[in-house]
């Protein structure tokens, strides 16, 4: 687009930066949505933040959907966790020693970074503030069980728990147990069931 | 107010993935997040599925498919409303006319 305001109606020439049609479309939008009642005050505001918030971990939701779907896929992404995630097209910084650890019915994966808050973010984004917090830091080590059963995860007694410690060297992502009754769903229907929660080990999908 | 992120929104493929930045969405300027926020609010208010929004996005994009990702979703969200009855064509060329579109 050109640097030049080559906008010959007078009514734009006394704004400072003249909107462009589909902007002015989209606010045309919004003020009749908030006339009829249908956008209160923050609301859209709100729901961007949750969304450039929370949104990021769908990589790896399809990593897992993939790995769920593909035997062969699985195997190659528990060998090297990073070129497999590279096939789908994910990588880059933070993403370059991923090492994905496999849930099964007796054993659940969990992740921290006690130094500090390694993550491996081209598959989940962003992380959470809690991940990042010191107590969290903390307890994942000395009491998990507990923690985890704060965060509403309740593991039976003869499930066995790791705690995986991720560094700048390697970052764990974990493969979450495919959902009983799934059997029938398509890789992008399973994909909308993996959370960025379930993909640290602090909950099941 | 109390609504949650929709799982079928981060899941969509294709022609109707919103762009993205290693993982992240990308808005090039603030009325791209704020039609993405309204469509998922109306969505919500609607009660409807969001394939409900989703077929109009891939339908739009389809029609015009040298615009860019967020025009599309623009249209969409005007065919949405339109036959979801929230607004009348009338109340639409009014409300363009005051933005003078």
């Amino acid at each position: 687009m050109s640097e030049h305001d080559h906008d010959h109606d007078d009514e734009g020439a006394h704004h400072p930066a003249p909107l462009s049609p589909v902007e002015r479309r989209a606010r045309a939008l919004e003020e009749l949505l908030a006339e009829k009642g249908l956008l209160a005050e923050g609301f859209v505001d709100s729901v961007v933040q949750a969304y450039e918030r929370d949104i990021g971990p769908m990589n790896g939701a399809r990593v897992v959907a993939r790995a769920w779907t593909d035997a062969a896929y699985r195997q190659r992404l528990l060998a090297d966790g990073t070129t497999a995630i590279a096939e789908l097209g994910f990588g880059g910084p933070e993403g370059e020693h991923i090492v994905v650890v496999a849930n099964t019915p007796s054993l659940h994966n969990v992740v921290v970074c006690t130094l500090c808050s390694c993550y491996p973010w081209p598959v989940l984004g962003l992380p959470p503030a809690w991940y990042k917090s010191p107590a969290y830091r903390a307890r994942m080590v000395r009491e998990p069980r507990v923690l985890l059963r704060e965060m509403g995860l309740d593991l039976p007694a003869d499930v066995e728990l790791r705690v995986w410690d991720s560094s700048a060297e390697i970052r764990y992502f974990v493969l979450p147990e495919r959902p009983p009754g799934t059997e029938a769903m398509g890789e992008e229907q399973l994909a909308a069931l993996v959370t960025r929660d379930a993909m640290i080990g602090t909950a099941r999908p | 107010m109390s609504w949650s992120v929709d799982p079928a929104v981060s899941a969509m493929q294709g022609v109707a993935a919103p762009p993205r930045r290693n993982g992240e969405l990308v808005f090039e300027a603030p009325w791209q997040g704020r039609a993405f926020g309204m469509a998922l609010a109306v969505v919500q208010k609607l009660g409807l599925d969001w394939s409900a929004f989703q077929q109009r996005l891939i339908a739009a994009i389809a029609a015009a498919p040298e615009a860019p990702y967020y025009e599309s979703w623009v249209a969409a969200l005007e065919s949405l409303l339109l036959d979801h009855g929230v607004m009348t064509a009338e109340e639409l060329r009014a409300a363009l006319a005051r933005n003078h579109i």
